[in-house]
């Protein structure tokens, strides 16, 4: 069962992870790309969006080359007292989050855009400090667009296969996630284990799919006031 | 001046160039009025501190901007009031009502009690946003400001957004606001009806730039005024109801002139505002002793000018420098009567309405 379990165990470490960094890295960029009123944020948009068309061995190849040993990872690698961070599971979080980071970014921004700067503006004349109008007015009126965000990048990440093949490798335990186990299985014929993998899977794809679609339709029931 | 709220603001915001250099009294209501696009709610805006113009704004002897400093929007001591309700959906009414309050260190010297009751807000209280009348919802995002404790009240076209039955239910809470309540507002309107219903104060704006400003009357009536030109120009008049007569006429005295009005909440000593339409007053020489026509008080002919090709305007006034008015008769009546500036003559006021009962 081990053998089951620590490809679960270790898909679910990521994506959770992943979604907490994706909620904090995505949430200010979201925020930004919603309100700046500078002519290039579009192209940082696109930048951020490139892990959706981007054959993931593409971004897979250049990831391995920032995060190993003459990269980034490299440079941080040395701060942390190791060589490279290729082939680890900080490495596949690193790479999750860029991977997956469209997938966050996308709805949060588009709940803010929804929202309007006017609620803002309320609050700022009703003596509301400019973080307490983002905890008290933009978080509660975002929050199916950030809920459609964390799911969005939660379940991407557990759907990961040709960036973490690239990055992560096959490493039982540190990068050997499900999908890539899925395939360990196909590989040596072991279609059973592949199947209680796959069908679980279907299920959880499922389940994704059917929140999010209540999710938007929840905020679209919100009437406007 | 530590009494008045003054703005200079001069700047680009967009395509749009503002430059104004005005004063108003830290008491009663101001209104900014002019066509859409004039730059009122931009001016709004400014001294909310929402659209950042260069210039100055000080507001009872505290600077909000200068030169140096720009006081950010959640450190003036403002209520606003959007020309949209703009309720936080949220939160309840009752959440909506305390946002402000429960943020606001100053002295809580107007109650939540006292709200509302003063906006009728009792049976409103545990329900949400979506569920109120557009008139509802205004009077509760109104509630939301007072709560806050401002120094200035500032409205950008409130009744605007709301339909006639609405505004009627709506009107009556803003001269009850006026009147209790000794917070100054500037309230930004395109509609004449509510300048001369609730405002003390009056500026004029046109393309960005400040035509007149002053007491309303003297605004409404001065010579020149860019109003007087409007077919449905009026005055408004400050009288005191003197008494009411056996057949339910109220008279109301303005200086020493009577004028007789059929409104039947009045009562002797009431301050009340009476509006003169220019268009319903006509000049005669003599008193008419067989007219129908109630209220024809002797004046005297202060300016004569022409308004358009047919029509001439008269500007009157009633004795003792009591009042001013306005009248619009025809080229033809003018020339068959042969009015002079300074003639004294009759004005024949075929209805004056009451705005407002303070």
């Amino acid at each position: 069962m081990g053998e089951l379990w620590s490809p679960i165990r270790l898909t679910l470490e990521l994506a959770s992870i992943t979604t907490v960094l994706l909620m904090i890295v995505g949430t200010p960029i979201a925020w930004w790309l919603a309100w700046s009123s500078w002519r290039g944020k579009e192209i940082v948009a696109t930048i951020i969006a490139l892990p959706l068309v981007l054959p993931p061995t593409v971004l897979g190849f250049y990831l391995l080359i920032a995060l190993g040993p003459n990269g980034l990872g490299g440079w941080f690698g040395d701060l942390a007292g190791v060589r490279t961070f290729a082939f680890t599971f900080e490495g596949l979080v690193f790479g999750s989050v860029i991977y997956s980071l469209p997938f966050a970014v996308q709805p949060i921004r588009n709940s803010f855009e929804a929202m309007g700067k006017r609620p803002l503006e309320v609050a700022a004349t009703l003596r509301a400090s400019p973080w307490d109008r983002f905890v008290s007015v933009a978080v509660p009126l975002a929050l199916p667009g950030l809920l459609t965000g964390a799911v969005l990048g939660f379940a991407h990440t557990v759907g990961e296969f040709g960036v973490i093949l690239m990055i992560g490798g096959n490493i039982p335990g540190e990068t050997k996630v499900l999908s890539i186990a899925i395939y360990d299985f196909v590989e040596t014929l072991r279609w059973r284990e592949a199947h209680i993998l796959s069908a679980g899977m279907l299920v959880f794809s499922f389940a994704v799919i059917l929140s999010v679609s209540l999710l938007a339709r929840r905020a679209r029931n919100r009437v406007p006031a | 001046m530590s009494d008045q709220i003054s703005i200079r603001l001069a700047g680009q915001l967009g395509q749009f160039d503002l430059n104004v250099d005005f004063a108003a009294p830290m008491h009663g209501i101001t209104a900014l009025f002019g066509p859409s696009g004039c730059g009122k709610t931009t001016i709004l805006r400014s001294v909310a501190g929402l659209n950042r113009i260069p210039g100055e704004i000080r507001v009872g002897g505290e600077t909000w901007q200068n030169e140096r400093l720009f006081l950010p929007t959640h450190k003036r001591p403002i209520g606003y009031v959007f020309q949209e309700p703009s309720l936080f959906p949220h939160l309840s009414v009752r959440q909506n009502l305390t946002y402000g309050a429960r943020r606001t260190k100053a002295e809580h010297a107007i109650r939540f009690d006292d709200v509302v009751e003063l906006l009728g807000l009792a049976h409103l209280i545990d329900r949400w946003p979506t569920h109120l009348s557009g008139g509802e919802r205004q009077r509760v995002s109104i509630g939301r400001a007072l709560l806050s404790q401002p120094r200035l009240l500032l409205m950008d076209e409130p009744l605007s957004a709301l339909d006639r039955m609405a505004k009627d239910e709506i009107l009556p809470y803003f001269e009850a606001l006026h009147s209790s309540l000794k917070i100054p507002m500037l309230l930004v309107t395109h509609d004449i009806s509510e300048v001369e219903r609730l405002a003390d104060h009056l500026v004029l704006l046109k393309s960005g730039r400040v035509q007149a400003s002053g007491r309303l009357s003297d605004v409404l009536t001065a010579p020149d005024s860019p109003l007087a030109a409007r077919s449905d120009f009026a005055a408004v008049l400050p009288g005191l109801v003197d008494r009411i007569d056996p057949d339910g006429i109220a008279v109301v005295k303005v200086g020493e002139t009577e004028i007789y009005l059929l409104a039947d909440s009045l009562s002797p000593g009431d301050s009340v505002r009476v509006r003169i339409a220019a268009g319903d007053v006509s000049i005669a020489r003599q008193r008419a002793q067989d007219s129908s026509i109630l209220n024809a008080v002797p004046v005297h002919i202060l300016s004569i000018e022409p308004m358009g090709l047919s029509e001439t305007g008269l500007l009157l006034g009633l004795p003792d420098g009591a009042g001013q008015f306005r009248a619009r008769i025809s080229r033809r009546s003018n020339a068959k009567l042969n009015l002079q500036e300074g003639d004294e003559v009759i004005a024949q006021i075929k209805s004056v309405s009451l705005l407002a009962n303070r």
